[in-house]
């Protein structure tokens, strides 16, 4: 019996919890049955485009509609940012058209004459020495006496540049929504979001900032189905406004989704890091000393301050020093895991050069600093790094830096920890027990793909003693008990803790119905394999469908809330990875042979759909190390690759072999649940610089590693 | 899109005569994989589409040992890919055709498409014209050139010839045939690249009311082929450079050669370097790295792609390897 009402169950008793089970709405999604907003289309719907800068810095100085108003077709132009507006990156929104047709959009916006002053901007940010007074330093922070610490004679000291590039969200489906003002004053829309409880409140405020009246409670988003969001689809955005405007101005439904290349360029970027890192170390490996000195941008808005040295934050004697730089490359948002990547790679490569220059294996280094990491987690990682080694044959396959091998092809591995909270959000649902035995549970949640819809069902179903197919899940829906935004790893801990505390509860009111008619105290039932039974004894008991007879026409309903009593989840989990490269000393190319992680994450409760977000966390992560960059151009300040020709992103081909490994059993599941989004993105791109440089022998200072920042690195030196 | 007309004429007198006479006025339809995507970024804005097709005796591959192979323009890249006769006798051909990674690419890009179609130099694609120019100043040489030619690159074109073709058929003597109004034509391959020097030209030797009907290979018997792209992913990607090679042998040693570079200039590059390192010798790692060296000597990298110096001398280094390992 646990020990708190809501506890989950002991080991041994999970039943579901922790199976391998196929996500609830695979068949519909691959199938093509599943309704994304860009599917919502009914009768009379309107489409807006929006006519956006050509320029990266610019004031508006004269603008003229007229000829677009008088175009057939066109049913409103609604100007955004008006005459005498300073825009800050080219690609900003400047007038919206509603129209009867696609066409007639791209026509009315060709027919919109705006003038600009084009004011001087910067685009680029990598070499600091351009940046002039866009570069803005912060306050440096010091602990410890770094001084002493690198002056040490005995100390041995690596010192590295390292960097990670702006990259954007490209979300397979863009930004964007229907909005349907209705006659009686009521707005629905159909949003792309992350957020699907709280955008109501967010369109309603920024309606109101436009003068328009509303209150949030007339406001409904759905949102079923989402194509990627990935930290980008939080805030109903610009458009998200603009669309309820075009609604409420035509009297019709209006469909506003971004282009494609708008989408590369304003509608999502991860701010970039830069930076020289020196750390001091003993000669047993025990590390002394940091010192940084970082840049990155994340447009004009704030770049993010990534946490370094990451992971081993307990490091003594640090010096810290961080520039922002304002650049007109568009804003920056939230991308999986905000500021970690860009800390693992600065931290994750600086520690692997002292390991070199030490004459250490990389992995006994970071174990042998593993006190520095926060207390709860120092286990985890030193059992994470033998899992990991051990699935990527590190003894066997790894090497002092340079592949000795002779020939043209050069293999290394390298390693890489991470951290992430992953705490549950706050979450309410509603659960009812129908009298026909039907079980439905209503949250305003939303699936970003992760299997949400998945472990509600499998929480409510072990709960009840039912299969996963008797549970009806019902998200999306702004209309349903309010539940947090999917971000920051947060969904699984709030739906779980509200859906099983909502469940049990439910549960028990059918207990107190059904124990009469089996002569028993409601507390000496249980729910298990489709029954009610007296615990331990099937002999006596109903089915479920008998059990809710009883009901009569009443229905069951129970509140479920996450936080609230006895443990369920956690926050703070490890993760290590050993990326295992080839590197064609000849071409530059790097090819992945094998990406291996060990990951935990609590109490697991679908390890399908967890290890499947691994699998998608190291394609992601392969494809930013290697692929992905946002091309700014200095002379024009446009992005010169706003498409999925030139934002290059990893094939099948491209991904290597992937190997996961979860981590359970005790330790790990008595703590609950805890959210698994963003870790496994973190390490990629620290492992895969440290595989390349242990296989060619010099490293390539920042990613994406492309075959040119490869042979430029060899010709520095190395095993070309 | 602008708004356009559109005709899909049954015969190729008709579709010739629906054909304007200077260039921007109309545009031909084959698979639309590119054309439908300049529309749409008003790259070109045709008054007119004239639709091939109706025109099924232009989507033929036939192949016979006397006159050698005939590819219909109208033939998809899956068609060459699936042809039994090019795979035994053209190997070469089926290399360069499978570094079109994209199913979709395959299924509805022609092959006469692949060799028309519009580079894609990210400065033109942006909408700065073909010779990308700013300010009455080529973007190029200042700008963003990671992606752009090392050879024939002294201006005002800089882009890179984006066929993964013609490097090969180039290597075959492949000939080009047009139909206009007066008639037939034949144009070598070779020839039929122009780089061009005003923003109104094109990069072929094709007049605005011309079609590009066919393609002819001779028959090459014994004759060994490869090509070898260096692509930074295995999905759909362009090459940063690639080399065709055909070698004929006179017992193991090189009788004569062809190699012509992709990717790397506004055309399709031959290089008569690596071709006369190649003749006379027996093709060993030593011998194809010369070639490789011979043909990357000339190039005149820009401010920010001296790596496809390298990758150009490895991309013919290793079709020349290729090629005398494999045979046709």
């Amino acid at each position: 019996m646990p020990k708190c009402k809501y506890d989950w169950p002991e080991a041994g008793d999970r039943g579901l919890i922790g199976e391998s089970i196929d996500r609830v709405d695979g068949a519909v999604k691959s199938s093509g049955r599943a309704r994304y907003s860009y599917d919502v289309h009914p009768s009379g719907m309107l489409y807006a485009r929006m006519l956006t800068c050509p320029y990266a810095h610019a004031k508006i100085t004269s603008m003229d509609t007229s000829a677009a108003e008088k175009l057939p077709g066109v049913k409103a132009v609604l100007v955004i940012q008006p005459v005498g507006s300073e825009i800050q990156w080219a690609g900003d929104e400047i007038v919206a058209v509603a129209t009867t047709s696609e066409a007639a959009a791209d026509d009315a916006l060709r027919l919109i004459k705006v003038e600009y002053d084009q004011l001087p901007f910067l685009v680029n940010e990598e070499d600091l020495s351009k940046a002039g007074d866009r570069a803005k330093p912060s306050a440096e922070q010091k602990s410890g006496d770094p001084d002493t610490a690198f002056k040490d004679p005995d100390a041995v000291i690596s010192e590295g540049y390292y960097g990670a590039q702006v990259i954007t969200h490209c979300c397979l489906e863009t930004h964007g929504s229907m909005a349907d003002w209705r006659p009686d004053g009521k707005l629905k829309t159909w949003s792309s979001t992350q957020s699907v409880s709280d955008l109501p409140g967010q369109i309603g405020e920024g309606l109101r900032l436009q003068k328009v009246d509303i209150q949030n409670s007339d406001i409904e988003t759905v949102c079923q189905y989402i194509g990627g969001g990935f930290g980008s689809k939080f805030s109903p955005d610009r458009w998200g406004i603009v669309v309820a405007q075009l609604s409420k101005q035509t009297g019709k439904p209006v469909r506003l989704m971004l282009e494609r290349d708008q989408d590369l360029e304003v509608a999502g970027a991860r701010p970039s890091y830069y930076g020289k890192v020196r750390v001091a170390g003993k000669k047993d490996g025990t590390i002394t000393g940091w010192d940084s000195d970082t840049w990155g941008t994340g447009g004009m808005g704030p770049s993010g301050n990534p946490p370094v040295p990451y992971v081993l934050e307990g490091i003594p004697n640090q010096l810290k020093k961080h520039t922002r730089v304002n650049t007109n490359i568009g804003p920056s948002r939230a991308w999986r895991a905000p500021n970690h990547p860009q800390a693992a790679i600065l931290t994750m490569c600086a520690l692997d050069d002292l390991a070199d220059k030490l004459g250490m294996d990389p992995i006994e280094l970071l174990k042998k600093n593993i006190d520095f990491a926060p207390e709860i987690l120092r286990q985890a990682y030193v059992e994470e790094l033998d899992k990991a080694a051990e699935l990527a044959e590190w003894k066997k396959y790894w090497h002092p830096r340079g592949d000795k091998t002779p020939g043209h092809l050069k293999r290394g591995l390298g390693v890489s920890i991470h951290t992430w909270g992953g705490r549950g959000h706050a979450s309410t649902c509603l659960i009812a027990i129908h009298p026909d035995g039907s079980v439905d549970v209503k949250l305003g949640s939303q699936d970003l793909g992760t299997g949400t819809r998945t472990v509600i069902a499998i929480t409510v179903a072990q709960t009840l003693g039912l299969p996963v197919d008797g549970v009806n899940v019902m998200i999306g829906d702004s209309a349903y008990p309010k539940s947090g935004a999917s971000g920051g790893s947060t969904t699984v801990g709030g739906v779980s803790g509200s859906t099983r505390r909502g469940a049990i509860d439910a549960r028990d009111q059918l207990f107190a119905v059904v124990a009469p008619a089996l002569g028993v105290e409601p507390t000496q039932l249980e729910s298990v394999n489709g029954r009610i039974q007296v615990t331990g004894d099937p002999s006596k008991s109903l089915s479920w469908k008998q059990a809710c007879a009883k009901l009569g026409v009443k229905t069951i309903e129970a509140q479920g809330k996450n936080p609230g009593q006895c443990k369920l989840g956690d926050s703070g989990v490890g993760g290590a990875q050993i990326a295992d490269v080839t590197v064609d000393t000849e071409t530059g190319l790097v090819k992945i042979n094998r990406m291996v992680a060990a990951q935990d994450c609590g109490l697991i409760i679908d390890m399908k759909t967890a290890e499947s977000q691994v699998y998608g966390a190291l394609t992601m992560g392969v494809t930013y190390s290697l692929f992905e960059e946002k091309v700014m151009d200095d002379q024009t300040g446009i992005m010169l690759n706003p498409n999925m020709e030139f934002y290059k992103l990893a094939g099948i081909g491209d991904i290597g072999e992937l190997v996961v490994h979860m981590m359970t059993g005790p330790g790990y599941d008595e703590r609950g649940v805890i959210g698994l989004g963003e870790p496994p993105v973190i390490s990629p791109g620290a492992a895969i610089c440290n595989a390349v440089t242990n296989a060619i022998g010099v490293r390539v200072p920042t990613i994406p590693i492309t075959p040119e920042k490869v042979l430029a690195a060899l010709a520095k030196g190395g095993m070309a | 899109m602008q708004a356009f007309e559109y005709a899909a004429p049954k015969t190729l007198h008709e579709a010739v005569g629906l054909l304007g006479s200077s260039w921007g006025e109309t545009e031909i339809l084959a698979g639309g994989t590119d054309l439908v995507s300049a529309m749409k970024d008003q790259i070109t804005t045709p008054k007119r589409v004239v639709s091939l097709k109706h025109l099924a005796e232009l989507r033929r591959v036939e192949f016979s040992p006397s006159s050698g192979l005939r590819i219909g323009a109208l033939a998809t890249i899956h068609e060459l890919l699936d042809s039994k006769e090019v795979q035994e006798n053209y190997p070469g051909l089926i290399q360069a055709a499978d570094g079109i990674r994209s199913e979709q690419l395959r299924a509805m890009g022609t092959v006469g498409g692949e060799l028309l179609q519009r580079p894609r130099c990210w400065y033109y694609r942006s909408g700065f014209g073909l010779l990308a120019e700013y300010k009455g100043k080529p973007l190029v040489p200042d700008g963003d050139n990671r992606y752009h030619a090392i050879f024939g690159n002294s201006g005002p074109a800089y882009f890179v010839s984006p066929s993964s073709l013609a490097p090969m058929l180039i290597c075959l003597q492949a000939k080009a045939r047009l139909h206009g109004p007066s008639g037939s034509r034949e144009v070598e391959l070779s020839k039929f690249f122009v780089t061009p020097t005003s923003a109104n030209e094109r990069e072929h030797d094709i007049k605005p009311n011309e079609i590009l009907t066919e393609i002819v290979v001779p028959h090459h018997p014994g004759v060994h082929m490869a090509v070898y792209e260096v692509r930074q992913k295995e999905a759909l990607d362009w090459p940063l450079a690639a080399a065709a090679v055909a070698l004929h042998m006179s017992g193991n040693s090189v009788s004569k050669s062809a190699v012509v570079l992709g990717h790397v200039a506004p055309v399709p590059w031959p290089s008569p370097e690596a071709e006369e390192a190649l003749n006379g010798k027996e093709v060993s790692e030593e011998t194809a790295e010369a070639a490789g060296k011979a043909a990357a000597s000339k190039a005149t990298p820009l401010s920010k792609n001296g790596y496809k110096v390298q990758l150009t001398s490895v991309a013919v280094k290793r079709a020349v390897l290729a090629a005398a390992k494999g045979g046709a």
